[in-house]
């Protein structure tokens, strides 16, 4: 056997990790090539929105309720040593608003969604389904990528405006109910701090991840092989690959938005 | 002779990384001809008509539908000419989001545009045709049997009254009289709508009611073609060896034995 090279290791991680971006683009490039001329298929989006959105629902409710309040509580416990406890709407509002709605409502539709989608489409593409697509006439592309990016992009940012919603409510219940804050100046305090850009930012921000979590989940099941372990793997893919691409660019977009306040 | 061909494969090939599954494949189908091609598993009989549909893209060779070459057309030159095909895949590839009957409707609604009453009309009666009743056609492909599957997978091939139909072992999982019934099926085809085909059959007894020619597939050639009447005195051992099923021959299985 020769000796481990780790040079050679490392660019050849770093040439497969660019071809492998290469190859996304391309992806990305033909799936909306093929938003723009006809025909499009209006009842998959909407079937799509429904299988994201609806069914995300339970998931992103309990997570922006829960988070929330373990957010409250903490906020509450740190603000106490400075006589603080009053900033605790604020906080929790900007940091679910701007940061944790969007971030783990993501995160957890990617869960859910890129699965599912790499394991739809990485079944058809195994079973033929795919090729046959081709063979009646029907480009898989418009048929099956572009109504999933389309339905992710504008379901995302109303799972997140809801996650938004029920976050604060989770930090109003335990603020008013455990931690003994009034009520009436919670809303005040929480209505006073949020900006509009702030919820701007969160929608864009999830119409981001939206678009990140099909394209992750359409691409890794779209070039799938070998089986059920090809299906397996690209799975697995897809969600560790949303996940990074997600936290990336919310990175990015924080930053941009708000790197230039001080 | 090749003015009237509709399909003209001219030394095709096709390898899988080291592998080499086409080495030269000459054929040519005449129009509302019906080809048999028969060989043994694994020498690349699905590959050769996949590479005809543009699925797999072939290394080498030319591929001519009607006198035109479809390796070198644009995308939707090629799109066009596919709307002409039908394909039975050898392992049915029905959609499992879609119920049967659109399964079958499928190619005359997103293809042909048709409205969805008219073609669900013309699916069940497809279905008909290959022994399924209506009922069948509100079914999941996921609760059909495998030989039930391979029917729809038919039915669908057919529902557009294409041009050219390949059928991809179209008897494997049936019944022998069910088997029979598909390949009159598959002989109206080709009298009544005038259809160019191309079936892949390991069932002698098909192959033999289907064909006008029979082609002979071996480690990626054509290694004999003639009428359906020539194969019973072909003269070629591995023809003779393949069409009697026997063991032994030219052709040797790659088995291990113990
Ligand atoms: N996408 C692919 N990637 C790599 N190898 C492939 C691919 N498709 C087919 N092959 C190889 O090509 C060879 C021929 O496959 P093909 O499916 O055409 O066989 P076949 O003649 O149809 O056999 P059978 O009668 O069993 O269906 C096989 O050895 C297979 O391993
Ligand atoms: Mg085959």
């Amino acid at each position: 056997m020769r000796p481990f090279n780790p040079f050679a290791a490392i660019g050849r991680m770093v040439l497969g990790t660019l071809a492998e971006l290469g190859r996304l683009s391309l992806f990305a490039g033909q799936a909306l090539g093929g938003l723009v001329n006809p025909p499009i298929y209006w009842r998959l989006i909407l079937q799509q929105m429904w299988v994201i959105g609806y069914n995300s629902l339970p998931v992103i409710g309990l997570t922006a309720l829960f988070t929330g309040a373990a957010l409250a509580q903490q906020i509450y416990v740190g603000g106490s040593r400075f006589n603080a406890e009053s900033v605790v709407p604020g906080v929790v509002v900007i940091a679910i608003v701007r940061e944790l709605g969007p971030v783990l409502g993501g995160l957890m539709v990617a869960g859910r969604v890129s699965s599912a989608m790499a394991a739809e489409l990485g079944t058809m593409r195994v079973t033929e389904q795919i090729d046959a697509l081709t063979t009646l006439s029907t480009d898989p592309f418009k048929y099956l990528i572009v109504p999933r990016l389309v339905a992710a992009v504008v379901t995302l940012p109303m799972l997140v405006l809801i996650a938004n919603i029920i976050g604060v409510l989770g930090g109003y219940i335990i603020g008013t109910g455990r931690l003994g804050l009034n009520p009436g100046t919670y809303l005040q305090v929480t209505v006073d701090f949020l900006e509009k850009s702030d919820v701007y930012s969160s929608l864009v921000k999830a119409a981001v991840f939206g678009f990140f979590i099909a394209l992750m989940g359409s691409y890794h099941g779209y070039f799938s092989r070998g089986g059920a372990q090809g299906v397996g793997k690209a799975t697995t893919n897809a969600v560790v690959s949303a996940f990074i691409a997600i936290l990336l660019s919310n990175l990015i977009i924080t930053v941009i938005v708000f790197g230039g306040r001080g | 002779m090749s003015g009237l061909d509709k399909i003209v494969l001219k030394d095709v090939h096709k390898s899988f990384g080291p592998k080499t599954v086409l080495k030269s494949i000459n054929l040519a189908v005449p129009a509302g001809q019906s080809l048999v091609v028969i060989g043994g598993s694994g020498t690349g009989k699905s590959v050769m008509l996949k590479s005809v549909l543009g699925l797999i893209k072939p290394d080498a060779g030319e591929i001519m539908i009607d006198g035109e070459n479809v390796l070198t057309m644009s995308r939707s030159e090629r799109r066009e000419v596919l709307t002409r095909f039908g394909m039975l895949f050898q392992g049915a590839a029905l959609f499992d989001s879609l119920p049967v009957w659109e399964n079958v409707a499928f190619g005359l609604i997103q293809g042909k545009g048709m409205d969805r009453k008219e073609a669900q009309d013309i699916a069940i009666e497809k279905l008909r045709r290959v022994g399924l009743s209506p009922d069948v056609g509100n079914l999941s492909p996921s609760e059909l049997s495998g030989g039930m599957q391979k029917r729809v997978g038919l039915a669908r091939a057919i529902a557009a009254e294409p041009e050219i139909i390949f059928f991809d072992e179209p008897t494997t999982g049936l019944d022998p009289i069910m088997a029979d019934v598909i390949n009159d099926l598959i002989v109206e085809c080709v009298k009544d709508l005038g259809a160019t085909t191309i079936s892949i059959t390991h069932d002698m007894a098909s192959a033999r009611k289907i064909a006008d020619r029979i082609a002979m597939i071996y480690h990626g050639e054509i290694i004999w073609e003639g009428t359906r009447d020539e194969i019973d005195r072909s003269g070629n051992d591995y023809v003779d060896q393949f069409i009697h099923g026997r063991a032994h021959g030219p052709i040797q299985m790659e088995v291990l034995k113990p």
